[in-house]
Formats: C-alpha cells, sequence, structure tokens
C-alpha cells in the first residue's frame, strides 16, 4: 500500500490512550495528527512538570514511575515524528471534522479515522461549603503537587472514596505535607467484600493495602464508613464536620481533598453521534464501544477513561487496541495475537474493576441526604433545593431540569455537578437512575475566548 | 495570607508580576493559579453572590479559576504559566 491511501488517523488527547495509540499508529507507518489540550503530553495521571523542576519520576509518580517514564519517552519519540499539536482545544467534533482552538486561533483539522481519548475528570458528590477556597478534588489535589510543587494548604483533610483516596494522602505526607486525617466513605465491610475480585490484580491491590499501612504507620488516622457532612469557612476553609455512625465529628484544617471516583468526558463522542449506552458500574451513559474500541459511528473509535473508567494500564492496551483497530479497517496487516491479548487483558481489568467498586461503593444515601442549601452548580450556583423544588414541579428528564432551574447551564457544561445533579432528579422523581437521561454535549465544549482568529 | 504551601522546587528564578495593580512575585514555571494563590487567597469572585473562588479541577474543566491579563485576555489560571511583568487582575464577581 502506498502511503497517499493511508487513511488520516486524529487522536484526541495526549495521555496514556492517545500515545499509546500514536506510537502505535507511527510502527505501522501511519503519522496520526495527536491534538492535546496540555502544555506537555502525559494526561493527568501521568502529567508532567514544567521543564524546570528538577524532580525525579520516582518522587512524581511514585510506584508507576517507570510506566509513567516509559509513556513520556514514547511522547518524546512521537513529537518530533509526527503532526503533535499541544495546547490545542478540539471544541467541536462533526462529520469527518474538528474545529480547534490554540491560542486565539481558530482551525479545523480533517480525519478519515479518529481515536477519541479524551480522559476523565473527578465524580464529585458536593457538600455545603465546597465552593471555599481551599476545597479541591483529589485530582487538583495531585496536580497541585505533581505539576507544581505545592500542598493546597497547611493542613489537609482528604476525603470521598476511591482508589485516589488513599493514593494522594499518601503523597501528601510523604512529600512533607499535614495530612490531617483520612475519611472515607467506604465501610470496612465492603472492602472484605470486594477481596475476592481484588485479587485478581495482586500489585494493584497490595499497592492499595501499602498506601494505607503507611498513612496509619505514620500516625494519620484514616476512617472508614466517614461522610464528610459540611466544610466550614467564610473567605476560606477553616474546618470539616463529618459523621461515621451516627457520630457527628469536627476537625480544624485549612484544605480539603475530596471526590468519589472518576467520570468520563464523553462531550466529543456525543457531538459526532456514538449511541451511548448505561453503564451501572459507572452509574453513567457512556458512549458503546466494542472490545476493539470501535464505537457506533464508522470511523469514530474511543480509549481510555473517557469511554468508562479502567485507569491508566487500561488506557494503554485499550490505546494501542484502538489503534490497531483503524489499521485493521483499512486493510493494513495487524498482529492478530495481540489485538486478542490485549482484549484479553482488559477484561481482566474490567473485573478488577468491579472490585474496586464493591471495595469503594458509592454512597447512595448522598442523593437523599444533602441538605437543600448545598450549592450543587457551582458555576450557576444552583442549590439541591432549587433541584429539588424543580422536580417537584414535575420534571424528571436532566435536560429539561437543567433548562427549568440552570443547573449543569455554567462554563464547565456540567462536567462538575451534572452526575450529582442526575442523582438527585432520580432520587427526587422516584425513578431509575437511567430512567432520567444524561446532559447532552453542546459546542463549544469548552468557553472560546473572544476575537478567535481564524488561521489562513 | 497565602493558600497554598509551597513544598518543593522552590530554588527557581523569581518571576515579578502584578496582581491587582499591586507588585507581587511568583516562580518561573508556576501556573498563574500557582503563582495567586501563595500570595493570596483567592483567583475571583463568583458571578451570583461575589464569594471568593480559588478554582477547583485544576485540570481545565471547571472553569472556575478564571482570571484576567493586562492585555485584556481572559484565561484559566490553572492552564496558563506564570510570564515575567504579567498584569493580572482578578474579576470581584457580582451580587444578584
Amino acid at each position: 500500500m502506498t502511503a497517499n491511501t493511508h487513511p488520516s488517523v486524529v487522536i484526541v488527547g495526549a495521555g496514556p490512550a492517545g500515545i499509546r495509540a500514536a506510537q502505535t499508529l507511527h510502527a505501522h507507518g501511519v503519522n496520526a495528527c495527536l491534538v492535546d489540550e496540555g502544555l506537555r503530553g502525559g494526561g493527568q495521571i501521568y502529567r508532567r512538570q514544567p521543564e524546570n523542576f528538577r524532580r525525579q519520576p520516582k518522587a512524581l509518580y511514585g510506584f508507576e514511575a517507570s510506566k509513567a517514564t516509559a509513556v513520556h519517552q514514547a511522547m518524546d519519540k512521537l513529537a518530533t515524528s509526527i503532526d503533535y499539536r499541544p495546547q490545542t482545544l478540539v471544541w467541536n467534533a462533526e462529520d469527518h471534522r474538528l474545529d480547534v482552538v490554540r491560542e486565539g486561533r481558530a482551525g479545523s483539522i480533517d480525519y478519515s479515522h479518529l481515536i477519541v481519548a479524551t480522559g476523565a475528570t473527578d465524580r464529585i458528590l458536593p457538600v455545603p461549603g465546597w465552593t471555599l477556597p481551599g476545597v479541591y478534588s483529589l485530582g487538583a489535589a495531585q496536580i497541585a503537587l505533581k505539576y507544581q510543587g505545592c500542598a493546597i494548604g497547611e493542613r489537609v483533610v482528604f476525603a470521598g472514596s476511591g482508589p485516589l483516596l488513599y493514593l494522594v494522602a499518601y503523597q501528601y505526607a510523604k512529600a512533607g505535607a499535614k495530612v490531617v486525617e483520612v475519611l472515607d466513605s467506604a465501610p470496612f465491610s465492603a472492602q472484605c467484600r470486594a477481596l475476592p475480585a481484588l485479587f485478581g490484580q495482586p500489585m494493584t491491590l497490595a499497592k492499595g493495602l501499602y498506601y494505607r499501612a503507611w498513612l496509619t504507620a505514620h500516625g494519620i488516622a484514616v476512617h472508614q464508613g466517614a461522610t464528610l457532612q459540611r466544610i466550614d469557612g467564610e473567605k476560606r476553609v477553616t474546618g470539616v464536620q463529618w459523621q461515621a455512625g451516627g457520630e457527628p465529628q469536627t476537625l480544624d484544617c485549612d484544605a480539603v481533598a475530596f471526590a468519589h471516583a472518576l467520570r468520563s468526558e464523553t462531550q466529543l463522542a456525543d457531538l459526532l453521534g456514538c449511541e451511548f449506552q448505561w453503564s451501572p458500574l459507572n452509574r453513567a451513559w457512556l458512549p458503546s464501544r466494542d472490545s476493539a474500541g470501535r464505537s457506533s459511528v464508522p470511523g469514530v473509535y474511543l480509549a481510555g477513561d473517557g469511554a468508562g473508567i479502567m485507569g491508566a494500564d487500561a488506557a494503554e492496551m485499550a490505546g494501542e487496541l484502538a489503534a490497531l483497530a483503524v489499521l485493521a479497517d483499512n486493510g493494513l496487516p495487524i498482529d492478530a495475537v495481540r489485538s486478542e491479548h490485549l482484549q484479553r487483558k482488559l477484561a481482566d481489568i474490567e473485573r478488577f474493576r468491579h472490585g474496586l467498586e464493591t471495595a469503594f461503593p458509592f454512597p447512595e444515601e448522598w442523593a437523599e441526604k444533602v441538605p437543600d442549601e448545598t450549592i450543587i452548580c457551582r458555576c450557576e450556583e444552583i442549590s439541591a433545593g432549587e433541584i429539588r423544588a424543580t422536580v417537584n414541579e414535575g420534571h424528571w428528564e436532566i435536560n429539561r431540569v437543567k433548562a427549568m432551574c440552570r443547573v449543569g447551564m455554567g462554563r464547565c457544561q456540567g462536567r462538575m455537578c451534572g452526575l450529582a445533579a442526575t442523582e438527585i432528579v432520580a432520587q427526587c422523581s422516584g425513578r431509575e437512575l437511567q430512567g432520567v437521561g444524561r446532559l447532552r454535549g453542546q459546542a463549544p465544549i469548552k468557553p472560546l475566548p473572544f476575537g478567535l482568529e481564524n488561521q489562513p | 495570607m497565602a493558600l497554598f504551601k509551597r513544598l518543593v522546587e522552590q530554588d527557581r528564578p523569581a518571576l515579578a508580576f502584578t496582581l491587582d495593580g499591586l507588585p507581587a512575585s511568583g516562580l518561573q514555571g508556576d501556573t498563574l493559579l500557582t503563582a495567586v494563590l501563595t500570595c493570596s487567597e483567592h483567583l475571583r469572585g463568583s458571578d451570583f453572590s461575589a464569594e471568593p473562588r480559588a478554582g477547583f479541577c485544576m485540570m481545565g474543566a471547571c472553569q472556575d479559576c478564571w482570571v484576567r491579563l493586562g492585555d485584556g485576555r481572559r484565561v484559566r489560571a490553572c492552564s496558563t504559566l506564570l510570564e515575567q511583568g504579567q498584569v493580572v487582575s482578578r474579576d470581584p464577581g457580582r451580587q444578584l
């Protein structure tokens, strides 16, 4: 086959999935265009520090240092040999064309095949006071340390649940930050129940146990079945209120990092017309994909956490697998054994993911208990009570609720509040979670500056 | 009072900037968010209550860390690196 019959492949997102996809294509003689919003490739979990920082990978990524370094090395090789476009936001996607903006200049990129690897953000279940300065998502707290060498405060409380909770608390304490306490909403009994499934990935399980043991050994209290109730403060955080077994407790602190695992960034798949299906595991509507990453739209492929939360290892595999699917669909020769091997390994990780969900169960009672005065939508300052009032007027479809009370209508387009709002609407209307719809994606998927110049 | 605490990587060249017209200083490699929050407590006022906000997601998604630069551009402080001499101003927000 000659070069000019090669597909023109665009990959959105230079995290573990996007980088491995680009590398796989490159190894097969196809140079993709790799578009990424970040300054330097690596995505969020393997985000790189600015070039003039000196910490070694071990200090930044701990047990994952060799994986992160391998991904970064792959990125560095690709950066000089393919069309790599950092700091570039894809703000719209339609049939075989992406609209992009880079440093105030707008343009478009045509593709024959597209791999969407847009990653995830933290899943947030708001509590009163979460908009105060000093409150950040767990991912944000990690970025402050990893990317900027900073702690989000002098005395930090970590709360919520999921693997990131213990990892980030450990990283903070290890870097010399004062970790006040760790409040895990998951009860100990859930983690015992999950053990059989978790043993399928013994290394990952061992790391999780290590972080927790390390925290305890260093005198940092870790509470399980502990629910963050409220964050106190006037102009910034001064403390938290929490509860375990009905006992109200308080802590003094000047910063809080919290989240309940992650949520997928699905806006581009939505704009492209991909079919979505309900994922009970993720409690979210996610774009459908086959075991190799093909979406329902011909020529559009999905890889990494943007199509369902599976973590960085799975993202690397899914990126490679999607690239192999692109090649195969273009009649190019691929190693079918490798493709099958990757699909099997992804299936193993999927089983482990079910174990994690058992270990860190979603706090189903949150939607019923979150106080009316709690701001849910931080952009538009819409409270839980306003959402409930809208439901009580007879609205139950999330886009309709958005139209009526503006929850999810703000600048973040529901990235921070959408899932929480959906939980409240379902609980309040007495419907199943999957029965209240999903927030529709809208272009531009992130705000654009005024005065965009068109690229010549 | 600062919101953030520098733990490591403090041996970097200082960069001078102004924050709401007053002289301030950050380090090379700081984002605007880091530079502002290591010398003050917030980034903007909210659009509906003017309550102080200091960002939240730090990965360019929540749009709650917008600041304005001297050339009129409005940028996400978490995703913009500090430059020498930058003029940074914070929107006080609005009350309903």
